[in-house]
């Protein structure tokens, strides 16, 4: 049977179902229900996440102080971005404003985290659905030196003594039988398409990317005390600046500062000499696969982030754009107001949690997570071994979150979407570039490939922003201010009997809210709505799909038992699921189970 | 080989006996004072941010909540090459992907410390969010420690009583004491997951 839905697409789940289940090399457990009709295309899609969400509940009761703590534990990820948007929600139900340092020091963190997220995404989550690193054993050193070269002249490591070493260390941790991070890779699937030379360039950089990310996080080091898991502090940073301090633990002196400094440059550089072209390399190599736009060209949401100027939300004063598109109309771009209860909804219809009445859609403040696990009257198997879910009733441990009432994409592309519809002069001369010079039309961006661009193009900009803000956190203090904190308002005493904030934050992954009501000084109700509840939701009360579900669609598999193809779409939006759900795999397999019925 | 150690706990306090592994180490520290060559540190489920703590280690001691199918509250212990394949065996959730890759991407990059140690114990509850430490298993945390002891001596370290670095373990709000007190009512906050963690439910 087709089942047209609101959001444009026909459904239609008369063919083989394939499913797997968990979806690899993601935050968390995910699991993908598709069906393909006689040529192997996708004609139906089915995600859903797996496990039990329940970091609200809690909190209920605890310390709002607190709250950024427990929330960064929910993720083995996005730490700092949840601790972010917590404290961002404390302070706009507290009425607390952040000094200017506090500011540039929280926007260069958060920035770092946008690029270390977005480097590790590609190598370490992402490249392996494109780049063979077994095949990478067959090429010719020389000639991927001449590769490297071509690719990015400035690039320094392009020796073909260079690469020959890599490729034998390559080949000794292949022999060792520690497949280990390669093992889960249909390498002889047709999918693939790198010559081994650009496959070897690619794993190369793999590695580079490695010791990249050991220095990046060293900048979360320095301002969060530590790394994983970095202080934060309601009323602006927990670190001291004592510019003139030698060896003083943990303030923050002039030798930190210059570390901080020549971070920045590294990650500038790499994102210059290396990411940026291995993406113009390898989805040159691509171009033709231009399949899992879904509703990136349709709906896209972004809150903004990064503000110029301390506690001022508004959309002018933010570097990363916010605003919704809707109805694939470009030409205008709506505003977004977290707080308005007819904007940002969530519907539980489809998902395994009971409002008490069908049809019904909660403002986030007036959230309610209560579980109510059943499946639907065509499901097969049992509810303790689920053979195959019936998407007519709930399936999934994702709300469906809408913004007045459509089903909207967030993340990288959503923001580049957003982003060039305004006409943002950074974002908008980034992308005519790189279109430019891949040759592609502007339409080539709503696709599985234009979110692994996007992601690209953000990481370069998001470097620029950091240069940006810490000139400017150097600027305030060689003006004599050294301040990082506010206390004004840190006794509980100080507050009223009751109040309601939202923080909101553009995670790596897209848009992130925290929704807080405060009663007697102690959380009354608390509500994460994250990106890979966006994405990942299911359907609504209406039909809509949402973003993984729609990006599905219509995509031909060369192999429908290997689903090199979705894990490709799917891995683009760097799902996590840790936090849009709560963990609670009963046997987590490290290979995806992949079954045709 | 250098004498640089990493005590590591990792896991989710969140989940009940998943947090043995970070429980341990906050009472190692409190208890211990080690010398500058010892490294304590809540790993959380972090996975590739614990690299650079990996690369600076030559011997690894790990604690972590394992389900090795046996009684609640056995300890097991892993040595050397046998323990990425350990962490391996069954995964309750995903921070032991992230931490056999993490190490077999130290391994990659050839850093991985020589030694490694896994002190385990089998949980008795998982899935019970927002719990804390089951009697049984907060029980083998000084066992734990012990046997942690005895490897460092082997190791020619000696601690101090008294209490140690703690800057690397977690915030106050979310140390044992703290995070179990403030814990809210079964009915305020549900703590159950679905059927098939609850089979008896099905």
């Amino acid at each position: 049977m087709v089942i047209q839905t609101p959001n444009g697409y026909a459904l239609d789940n008369s063919g083989q179902r394939i499913v797997v289940d968990p979806v690899t090399r993601i935050e968390g457990h995910m699991r993908c229900e598709v069906n393909v009709d006689e040529q192997g295309v996708i004609r139906n899609a089915v995600s859903t996440g797996t496990m039990w969400r329940g970091l609200e509940v809690i909190l209920k009761g605890r310390d709002p102080r607190d709250a950024w703590a427990f929330t960064e534990r929910i993720c083995g990820v996005c730490t700092g971005t949840h601790a972010l948007t917590s404290v961002r929600a404390v302070e706009d139900a507290l009425g607390i404003t952040i000094p200017d340092n506090a500011n540039s020091i929280r926007n260069i963190m958060q920035l770092n985290l946008e690029i270390h997220d977005h480097v590790v995404h590609f190598y370490h989550l992402h490249a392996l659905d494109w780049v063979n690193p077994i095949n990478a054993l067959k090429a010719d050193p020389k000639a991927t030196s001449e590769l490297q070269q071509a690719v990015s002249p400035s690039h320094p490591m392009s020796s073909p003594g260079y690469f020959r070493d890599v490729q034998n260390r390559l080949k000794k941790f292949v022999e060792s039988g520690q497949l280990g991070l390669f093992k889960n890779g249909y390498w002889d699937n047709p999918a693939y398409l790198l010559p081994p030379e650009a496959d070897l360039m690619a794993t190369t950089h793999y590695l580079e990317a490695l010791d990249l990310q050991k220095e990046i996080v060293k900048v979360h080091t320095i301002f969060g005390g530590k790394n994983p898991h970095p202080n934060w502090l309601v009323g602006g940073v927990p670190c001291p600046i004592n510019v003139d301090g030698v060896g003083s633990v943990g303030a923050i002196n002039m030798e930190r500062l210059n570390l901080v400094s020549s971070i920045i440059d590294k990650c500038h550089e790499f994102n210059v000499n290396v990411y940026l072209p291995d993406v113009k390399a390898i989805g040159g190599f691509y171009k033709n696969w231009l399949y899992g736009g879904g509703l990136s060209s349709q709906a896209c949401l972004a809150y903004g982030d990064i503000p110029e100027i301390a506690n001022d939300f508004s959309a002018e004063n933010l570097h990363l754009p916010r605003g919704a598109i809707i109805d694939g109309d470009l030409s205008k771009v709506h505003d977004v107001d977290q707080r308005d209860p007819e904007q940002v909804q969530e519907f539980v219809d489809h998902s395994w949690y009971t409002y008490g009445e069908p049809g019904k859609g909660l403002h986030p403040w007036d959230g309610i997570t209560e579980p109510q696990y059943e499946l639907g009257p065509n499901a097969k198997g049992t509810k303790t071994n689920i053979e195959e879910l019936d998407e007519a009733g709930k399936y999934s441990w994702i709300k469906a979150p809408r913004w007045r009432g459509h089903a909207m994409e967030v993340g990288p592309l959503a923001r580049y979407v957003v982003g060039y519809a305004k006409g943002h002069e950074d974002i908008k001369d980034q992308v005519d570039r790189f279109l430019g010079d891949m040759g592609l039309p502007l339409e080539a961006v709503f696709s599985t490939l234009g979110r692994t661009a996007a992601r690209a193009l953000e990481s370069e900009y998001c470097g620029r922003l950091q240069r940006h803000f810490f000139d400017k956190l150097v600027q305030n203090i060689k003006n004599g201010d050294s301040t990082t904190a506010n206390v004004e308002k840190w006794d509980p005493s100080t507050w009223p009997k009751e109040a309601i904030g939202v923080g909101a934050t553009e995670a790596p992954r897209g848009a992130l809210g925290h929704w807080i009501r405060i009663k007697d000084g102690r959380i009354e109700n608390y509500q994460c709505v994250v990106p890979t509840t966006w994405n990942g939701s299911p359907r609504d009360t209406k039909g809509n799909i949402g973003a993984f579900e729609a990006s599905l669609m219509n995509t031909p598999m060369a192999r429908p038992e290997e689903p090199v193809e979705i894990l490709r779409t799917l891995h683009s939006f760097d799902p996590c699921l840790a936090c849009s759900t709560h963990v609670m795999s009963p046997d987590g397999d490290e290979l995806a189970d992949v079954k045709v019925r | 080989m250098g004498n640089s150690v990493l005590i590591l706990g990792i896991g989710n306090v969140l989940w009940a006996d998943e947090g043995f592994g970070v429980r341990c180490v906050e009472r190692m520290a409190a208890r211990w004072s080690f010398p500058d060559t010892v490294t304590v540190l809540d790993g959380g489920t972090q996975g590739l941010y614990l690299l650079p703590f990996l690369e600076a280690a030559d011997s690894l001691i790990v604690f972590d909540a394992i389900d090795y199918g046996l009684r609640p509250g056995t300890m097991k212990t892993v040595e050397g090459d046998e323990v990425p394949s350990f962490l391996g065996a069954k995964k309750m959730s995903l921070h032991q992907t992230g931490f056999q890759e993490v190490i077999a991407t130290a391994r990659l990059m050839e850093y991985c410390p020589e030694n490694l140690f896994l002190i385990g114990c089998q949980p008795e509850e998982l899935e019970d969010f927002g719990g804390g430490l089951r009697d049984v298993t907060a029980a083998q945390i000084d066992p734990a420690i012990s046997i942690a002891l005895d490897k460092l001596k082997d190791w020619g370290i000696t601690p101090v009583p008294g209490h140690g670095d703690d800057s690397l373990l977690a915030d106050r709000a979310i140390l044992r004491d703290a995070y179990e007190t403030g814990r809210p009512s079964e009915q305020e906050a549900c703590r159950t997951g679905d059927d098939r963690f609850f089979p008896e439910g099905a």
